[in-house]
């Protein structure tokens, strides 16, 4: 009995509870997109509810595909991506879409080689090995920057994403800008027609099919690699020097990459002696004018917030916060959102 | 109810219909026949993944039939009876391993231990054919079919055993009468009885092998290419739905990806029809779980 009453009262309570939730009228702000910053984004939300309780968002991580589709048809307040709109989908958007960038990752070029050592490489290279115009580890191309690793006379096996992904876009950009051949036959996307190589699902599957595989190459994100211990090449950037990714080498690139004003932009290989030259940003997409006032207004205080406080938490979680001279241009984009 | 179940179907149907008319607009039949998957190009074939989800799903079964029909034959007409329920509980617990855990269990375990012992050796032994050429991976379409055959064991155990023990006994009466040893009676009197409904418990396996997805992705190399050889990757229209959905950022892609679930839908209606139709003619039917 005396449960069975414990249990009435917690209900009312419970009840009393909702009621009053729903009296102060919280409200529900809805996004959907990209998954690579989805750890990021759902610390932001938990924390940013501390600082105004009265909204709640919801953020499902569907991917930049259907954040994008999902931004355009108005079924959510905000969409995320890891790739920028194309001038095809802008063009469909019922009123001008502001790319926000957010923070920043790397991709890093892991593999499988007995002793593990640390490898030189350059875009070139990596390029002809996705190519499949290099095929053995002790191609002299690969030994001419690493003269003191021991490379084995064994074939390379590529491995790649088989599910389309920010880490693709961000990798075939980067190869792209590098080796012509690459642009012509390949070309950029979040998945594309890879030359040769093993599709393996997410970070984890190529993270995986690297650590079974002797021989193996892959690309992964830089925080899969740190996590996992696995090696990683130091990449040549455009000032010639030869780069260690981190998060610091990121933030580097996106300080002294070329940023347009609409920040649809790509920042693989920019100048800067400190530069890691394949990394790249996620951004937020939003209405410059908002049709819900009370809304877009709420949606403004926590984009400032996270373009300010937000970006503070990003190094906890392994993605490059975004530079100052960047930051105070995603602010003052920000400030032109009309509610 | 079964009306509402149809109505599903159908609307599953339709509405994949709608989502692919771009592609099947823009390609017609040449979606279904050509091997060129090129999404930065929007170019969009099929065949590969057509290719690699009949091939992988023919391996399964054509490894997990002998196995399934032994193990029935066995359960109805050897086993002890106090042995019978463990191990049709065991082997219904295999059906129960979610699809993603037998996935992890094959990328850590059983590619590894394919890729250093047995796929060696059948390159040695039968590499002079074109099946059992080229490097090893370990993943593959092979792989992919070692893994399905494992998750349809045990629904085409299961039926083959049902299917055996509606055999009537007269018949095997008949046949002892008849001075026939216990082998050939199993074989003339029960297995010849039963051989529709173990096509139809095979076509049921089938079914579950074209449209199995997690498990295959993980050790099937997801390659769109056709490669004659087994230990070549491989890819299937599932995995490739599973795979390149959510970043489908172009209405061609995704329509093709739409056309994709079509073609699967079809292949699978069709393969489960064939099959219930079979064993619903053997007059078993009722006692035929539903299958999936």
């Amino acid at each position: 009995m005396n449960c069975v009453k414990t249990f009435k009262n917690l209900f009312a309570t419970s009840l009393a509870f909702g009621i009053a939730a729903t009296a102060s009228a919280q409200m529900l702000i809805n996004g959907a997109g990209a998954t690579f910053p989805y750890p990021i984004y759902s610390k932001w939300f938990d924390e940013y509810a501390k600082t105004d309780p009265s909204v709640r968002f919801n953020y499902q991580s569907i991917g930049s595909g259907g954040g994008q589709k999902q931004i355009l048809a108005q079924t959510v307040d905000f969409g995320a991506s890891d790739g920028p709109m194309s001038d095809d989908n802008l063009a469909k958007a019922p009123s001008k879409i502001l790319h926000i960038p957010t923070v920043a990752g790397a991709d890093v070029i892991t593999y499988n080689l007995p002793g593990n050592p640390t490898l030189n490489l350059d875009g070139e290279t990596v390029a002809n090995i996705f190519l499949g115009k290099i095929t053995k580890w002790n191609d002299a191309r690969i030994a001419a920057a690493n003269p003191d690793a021991k490379l084995p006379d064994q074939d390379i096996v590529v491995v790649h994403r088989s599910d389309g992904s920010g880490t693709t876009y961000i990798f075939v950009d980067y190869l792209s800008s590098i080796s012509k051949e690459w642009e012509a036959k390949v070309g950029r996307g979040t998945s594309v027609k890879w030359p040769v190589g093993l599709g393996a699902k997410g970070n984890e599957g190529v993270t995986g099919q690297v650590q079974q595989l002797p021989g193996t190459i892959g690309y992964i994100e830089l925080a899969y690699a740190v996590q996992n211990h696995l090696p990683y090449a130091n990449m040549k950037n455009s000032a010639g020097s030869y780069v260690k990714a981190s998060l610091e080498s990121v933030t580097a690139a996106l300080a002294s990459a070329k940023i347009p004003d609409d920040f649809r932009f790509s920042m693989v290989n920019p100048p800067g002696e400190k530069a890691y030259p394949i990394a790249g940003t996620t951004w937020l997409l939003v209405y410059e004018t908002q049709k819900d006032a009370t809304k877009g207004k709420k949606l403004v205080e926590f984009l400032n917030w996270a373009a300010t406080k937000g970006e503070t938490m990003a190094e906890s979680l392994n993605y490059a916060p975004l530079p100052e001279n960047v930051q105070a241009r995603v602010l003052a984009r920000i400030k032109e959102i009309k509610y | 109810m079964a009306m509402f179940v149809l109505a599903l179907v159908v609307l599953v149907g339709w509405k994949l219909f709608q989502g692919s008319q771009l592609t099947l607009h823009k390609f017609g039949w040449r979606f279904l026949v050509q091997s060129d998957w090129d999404p930065v190009n929007e170019n969009y074939g099929a065949l590969p993944f057509i290719f690699g989800t009949f091939v992988s799903s023919i391996i399964g079964v054509l490894i997990a039939l002998p196995l399934s029909v032994g193990t029935a034959i066995y359960l109805t007409e050897l086993a002890p009876n106090w042995l019978r329920q463990p191990v049709m509980m065991l082997i219904e617990m295999l059906a129960a391993i979610p699809s993603v855990i037998l996935g992890l269990w094959g990328i850590f375990v059983m590619v590894p231990w394919l890729r250093d012992w047995p796929f060696p050796f059948l390159k040695k032994t039968l590499g002079f054919t074109p099946f059992f050429q080229g490097p090893i991976y370990g993943v593959s379409i092979l792989a992919a079919g070692i893994i399905i055959a494992i998750m349809i064991l045990p629904i085409i155990t299961s039926v083959s055993r049902e299917i055996l023990r509606s055999v009537p006994d007269s018949q095997r009466e008949a046949a002892y009468a008849l001075g026939a040893t216990r082998w050939e009676v199993t074989r003339i009197a029960v297995l010849s009885y039963a051989k529709r409904g173990i096509f139809g418990a095979t076509m049921l396996g089938l079914g579950r092998a074209l449209g199995e997805t997690m498990a295959v992705t993980m050790v099937i190399g997801n390659r769109p290419e056709i490669a004659k050889s087994l230990f070549a990757p491989g890819y299937t229209l599932a995995s490739a739905i599973a795979n390149e959905f959510s970043e489908a950022t172009t209405e061609v892609y995704l329509s093709a990806i739409f056309e994709l679930g079509l073609v699967l839908l079809l292949v699978t209606i069709v393969t489960n029809i064939v099959a219930q139709l079979l064993i619903g003619n053997f007059g078993v039917g009722k006692r035929v779980p539903a299958g999936h």
